[in-house]
Order: C-alpha cells, then sequence, then structure tokens
C-alpha cells in the first residue's frame, strides 16, 4: 500500500509501522531518562553502558545460541552493568579520573565484544547472521514482538519516574539535603541508572551500541533551551525523542539503503542544533541579541553624561 | 570553665537537655582523621557558631550529625534520640556552591523541597505545602522572585531562597554550613535578623562560620574546632585570643601532637584573630 505523506511516496508496510513505532518508544524513553543522565552529569555513563553491551550480546549468542532479541538484549544488559560497575569501581578505588576510566571500560569491552562478533560470524554457524546488527542498529529487523517488548519496558521506566518524580528531583539538585531529609540518593540513583539500563536495551536493535548515547544526550539538551521546569524539560526531551524517531524512520524509508538509527540521530542533532541558536533567553542569537541592546544602551547612557559633562564645564 | 568538667566527665555528661549530643565522633574519609574524638553538646535555644580553620572539619562535623558521612568512631544523637526518628525537627542547609545552579526550576519550587520530608515517598505537595512554601519565601523577602528561574538570582537571593527552603520545614533544630559566603551585606543583615528570629522563637541555630568579627554579635555561643574540640561554651567566656591562638595556631594540630603525622596548619590564618581582638 502506497501512502501519499507530505506529497511523498512511502510505503506503508508492516516492517515500516514497526520501525516507526520503534524508534518512536525508544525517542520517547531515552528522552525522558537522558533528561535525569545529562543533570546529573553522567550522560556518558550511558555512553559505557551501552558499549559494554556487545560482549554480552555474543557471550549469549555463543551460551545459548538463541536468535531472539530479547534474551540476546538481557545478555547485553547484564555485561553493560559489569561495564557500568567496573567504571564506577575504577573511579572510587583508584586514582584514575571518570574520564580515563569511562575511555578505558569502553574500548576493552567494545574491543571484546568485536573480537567474540568476528569469532562468531567465521564459526559458519548458520544461526549467526545478524548479530552485527547491535553495532549501528538495523531497525528493519524489529518485528511486531520487539515492539511489544520494547513498549512494556518502555511504560515499565516511564511509571517509575512518575512515580518517583519528587524524588528524582530532589536528588539530582540537591543530594545532600535529600539525604538529611532521609531520602536515600545511592538508592535513587542506582534506580535510575538501572532504568536508563533499560533505555539503553531498548535503543540497541535500532541505532546500536555506538550512537545509542546521543539519543539520551541530544533531546535533552535541546530541551533544556526551551524549559524552566524540570517536569517540562522531561516531557519536551521526550518529545523531541519522538520527533527524531520519527522524522529518523520516515526519512530512512523515503531514500533507498539510507540507514534508520544514524537517521534518528541525525534529527535529534538538528533540533539540537536549532534548539541552541534559537531558543529564547538561553539561544546563542538571543544572548547575543541582548549583549548588543545592552551595549548600545550603555553607549547611549555614556554619551549623555559625557554631554552632561561637557555643558557643565 | 565548663570545659574542663566535661572532658573529666565525658561519660556521664549533664546533657539531658541538650539538642545535639556528640560523643568521641572521629570521622576519617582517607588517612588522616577531619574529626578526631570531639565531645560536645550544643545548648537549645540558642545560635551556635562552629569556628575553626580550613580543614578543620567544621562541614564534617554538621554532615555527621546528619549521617551524611561515614563514622569512624564515636556516636551522634540529636534530641537524645537517633537521627533517623528525629529528621522532621531538623533543618539542613548545604554550602550554596554545592548545588548546580543551572538546574531548570523556580525559587518557589525549590522552597517547597523543604516539605518533601514531611509530604513522605511518591506523593506530591499540595496547596497547603505551596501557600507554606509561599510564606517563607516572603519571610526572606523574595515574593517577587517566586517564579524567577533560580539561575537568574544573585548569590545572597540564592542563599535567601535556600533559608527560605529551611523554613518550610518547619524544624526546632537549624544546621547551616556558611549562610554568609558570598552574600552581599543587606543578605547577610537579612539571614542575621531572620536567625535571630528563629532562636527568639525557640529554635537552636548552628552555623559554620568563617568570619570571625561578626561571632561575638551574631552568636551566643561558639565551638572552636581544629580537627580536635578546641574549646566550646559561650562567646564571652570561650571566645578569647588565647583559645583563637590555640584553634589557628601553636597547638591546633592535636594528631601530630600525639606523635602522628600530619602537617602543621600555616600561621597566616591567625591574621583576622589580631584584627579582630586588638
Amino acid at each position: 500500500m502506497a501512502l501519499d505523506f507530505l506529497g511523498l511516496d512511502i510505503t506503508w508496510d508492516a516492517t515500516l509501522r514497526n520501525v516507526i513505532l520503534g524508534s518512536m518508544i525508544l525517542g520517547l524513553t531515552s528522552g525522558v531518562l537522558g533528561t535525569f543522565a545529562v543533570l546529573r552529569r553522567q550522560s556518558l555513563i550511558g555512553d559505557a553502558l551501552a558499549h559494554a553491551a556487545l560482549p554480552g550480546i555474543c557471550i549469549m549468542f555463543i551460551v545459548t545460541g538463541t536468535r531472539s532479541s530479547e534474551l540476546l538484549l538481557l545478555g547485553g544488559a547484564l555485561s553493560g552493568l559489569v561495564g557500568t560497575a567496573v567504571l564506577l569501581a575504577v573511579t572510587r578505588w583508584s586514582t584514575v579520573k571518570q574520564e580515563t576510566a569511562l575511555g578505558i571500560v569502553l574500548s576493552v569491552f567494545f574491543g571484546f565484544g568485536i573480537l567474540l562478533l568476528t569469532r562468531i560470524q567465521h564459526s559458519g554457524d548458520s544461526a549467526q547472521s545478524g548479530l552485527d546488527r547491535f553495532i549501528f542498529g538495523q531497525a528493519a529487523t524489529i518485528l511486531p514482538r520487539d515492539v511489544l517488548v520494547m513498549s512494556i519496558v518502555a511504560t515499565v521506566a516511564i511509571g517509575v519516574v512518575v512515580l518517583l518524580f519528587k524524588e528524582f528531583k530532589l536528588v539530582t539538585f540537591d543530594p545532600a539535603f535529600a539525604a538529611s531529609i532521609g531520602m536515600r540518593p545511592d538508592l535513587l540513583g542506582a534506580i535510575l541508572a538501572g532504568l536508563l539500563v533499560l533505555a539503553v536495551m531498548i535503543g540497541l536493535q535500532t541505532v546500536g551500541v555506538i550512537l545509542m548515547v546521543s539519543l539520551l544526550i541530544a533531546p535533552a539538551v535541546a530541551a533544556r533551551q526551551w524549559t524552566t521546569s524540570l517536569s517540562g524539560m522531561v516531557l519536551l526531551s521526550g518529545a523531541f525523542g519522538m520527533a527524531a524517531g520519527v522524522a529518523g524512520s520516515v526519512t530512512s524509508s523515503l531514500v533507498d539503503r539510507l540507514p534508520t538509527g544514524p537517521m534518528i540521530v541525525i534529527a535529534a542533532s538538528i533540533i539540537v542544533i536549532f534548539s541552541l541558536l534559537i531558543a529564547p533567553r538561553r539561544g546563542i542569537l538571543s544572548t547575543w541579541r541582548v549583549r548588543r541592546i545592552r551595549a548600545r544602551q550603555f553607549r547611549a547612557e555614556l554619551a549623555l553624561t559625557d554631554h552632561h559633562g561637557v555643558t557643565r564645564s | 570553665m565548663s570545659q574542663a568538667t566535661l572532658t573529666a566527665n565525658t561519660t556521664t555528661p549533664a546533657s539531658g537537655e541538650s539538642v545535639i549530643q556528640v560523643r568521641d565522633l572521629t570521622v576519617a574519609y582517607n588517612e588522616s582523621p577531619v574529626l578526631w574524638d570531639v565531645d560536645l553538646d550544643i545548648e537549645p535555644g540558642k545560635a551556635t557558631a562552629i569556628v575553626g580553620p580550613n580543614g578543620a572539619g567544621k562541614s564534617t562535623l554538621l554532615k555527621a550529625i546528619l549521617g551524611l558521612v561515614p563514622i569512624a568512631a564515636g556516636a551522634t544523637r540529636v534530641y537524645g534520640a537517633h537521627l533517623d526518628t528525629v529528621r522532621n525537627r531538623v533543618a539542613y542547609i548545604p554550602q550554596r556552591g554545592t548545588v548546580d545552579w543551572d538546574f531548570p526550576t523556580n525559587a518557589l519550587d525549590v522552597v517547597t523541597m523543604g516539605r518533601y520530608g514531611r509530604i513522605g515517598w511518591f506523593r506530591r505537595p499540595g496547596k497547603a505545602d505551596r501557600s507554606i512554601a509561599e510564606e517563607c519565601l516572603a519571610k526572606v523577602g523574595m515574593s517577587d522572585f517566586a517564579k524567577r528561574q533560580i539561575s537568574q538570582l544573585s548569590g545572597g537571593q540564592q542563599q535567601r531562597v535556600f533559608l527560605a527552603r529551611a523554613l518550610a520545614q518547619e524544624a526546632d533544630l537549624y544546621l547551616m554550613d556558611e549562610p554568609f559566603v558570598g552574600v552581599d551585606a543587606v543578605t547577610e543583615r537579612a539571614i542575621v535578623q531572620l536567625l535571630h528570629e528563629v532562636r527568639d522563637a525557640g529554635n537552636t541555630v548552628v552555623a559554620v562560620h568563617h568570619d570571625l568579627e561578626s561571632v561575638t554579635d551574631y552568636f551566643d555561643n561558639v565551638v572552636l574546632l581544629n580537627v580536635r574540640l578546641i574549646e566550646s561554651g559561650p562567646v564571652s567566656k570561650v571566645f578569647t585570643e588565647e583559645n583563637l591562638r590555640r584553634t589557628y595556631h601553636g597547638q591546633s594540630n592535636p594528631i601530630a601532637a600525639d606523635g602522628t603525622t600530619a602537617a602543621p596548619r600555616s600561621g597566616s590564618e591567625l591574621a583576622p584573630v589580631r584584627g579582630v581582638l586588638r
């Protein structure tokens, strides 16, 4: 069936519907959770988490021989958590700084994952096909069943955010004060990290381990430009994520051989660029304009006082 | 001096009425202790300053009382009980610089956070909480800034917002970490006035304070701290040149005197002491 979409012909079939739905769910979830990751300055932990998922996916395949996305992603989630734990442990117990530890964990886990992947691909196992879809993502492989799993996971993740919104807000803004009134910043931080794992797992099949982090960061950074409240930022970030998901998946279906995952990331980046430029008050153009107006005012005032001074003397 | 009897008699302190009891408190982040064997009682209904050089453990003392840092040895009690049972009676004002003021929220919303401890898990602040928050914002003279983004407030205004948040907690004990740092003169006067109002209403105020010149004007009692407790008691008795010298100089490092290694404190911090106690 062909549908006239914005004057362009796209083939509206079940595959495209799954891709668009999956991308929307992904954009929404990563937008909502990315807000907290960005505000807590932990967005790069999501990057380590995503890269560290690759060896887990491969090990799960080697051990079980399964091709089901849920099982493979479960393996990915486990090794992602191990990678994150190593990152936090190295940062805490050694003199290595966090960004250095991040680089180590990210490349070691990802390198190990690629090594396993290469072994699997040369093993001649007929079932091995398609594991590399987790590197850059391959949205066309999303099945109706995957969409269902994604929407359940997304509902759980967003439900927890709604339920614990007040708590997440306070531990993000002022953890010491939160602890003083009996909240548990460590526990709430761990819950947020767990939700971040869920968001990353939703995204691996669509955008892959390498580009996943941009979907956590971009919608949140863009949303921060336009809002003055945390709830507004969460909603807008989720909306931007969804918009990027739809725009990316539709665009990639319009042009032959255009990959979906990278298109979603490019769409999100365009939203960021526009937001950084034209947002009122926080935007670059707005700041620049205000500065010019101020300078003109100062010049006018100075000219006035100068004139005054001259006539008086 | 009462200090002598306290140190000689720490096992049975005459402190049934003290708001905070600190016994043998030792806190260490790494190898060297930040607080060493501190015994302290905070008198109710008074404003008490915690004074000492940089690195003396002033902020850590507040955090230990609030259970925010792990304690290596000793114990603290608030209102004679474990902190967990009396949390709603305690308000804490962290140092202003410890939070990101670019967080997307406004002044009123931050003050409303003072209600979170009473609201409890999962529930949202209601109308009553909002109106209490508005009253508290008015008390610090910030009603006009209720909807202002916190990033657009001056340092003094941000400190007032933190103070209003503490007031919204409707506590009996107020623990403040450097409330006067980086604030303008108007805000400093406003904070002092409010601090005295809070005290005169029967509450207890404890503030980490670094400006020796204003201790006598602002506070009733003083705790002189330099890793160890040097002295504590009424300002008129304890805030003497000799005690300040011991706090900031000379035997200021009891750990080193005990034979363990620690660098002696710089004598340059004595300069403001000479200025005020000429």
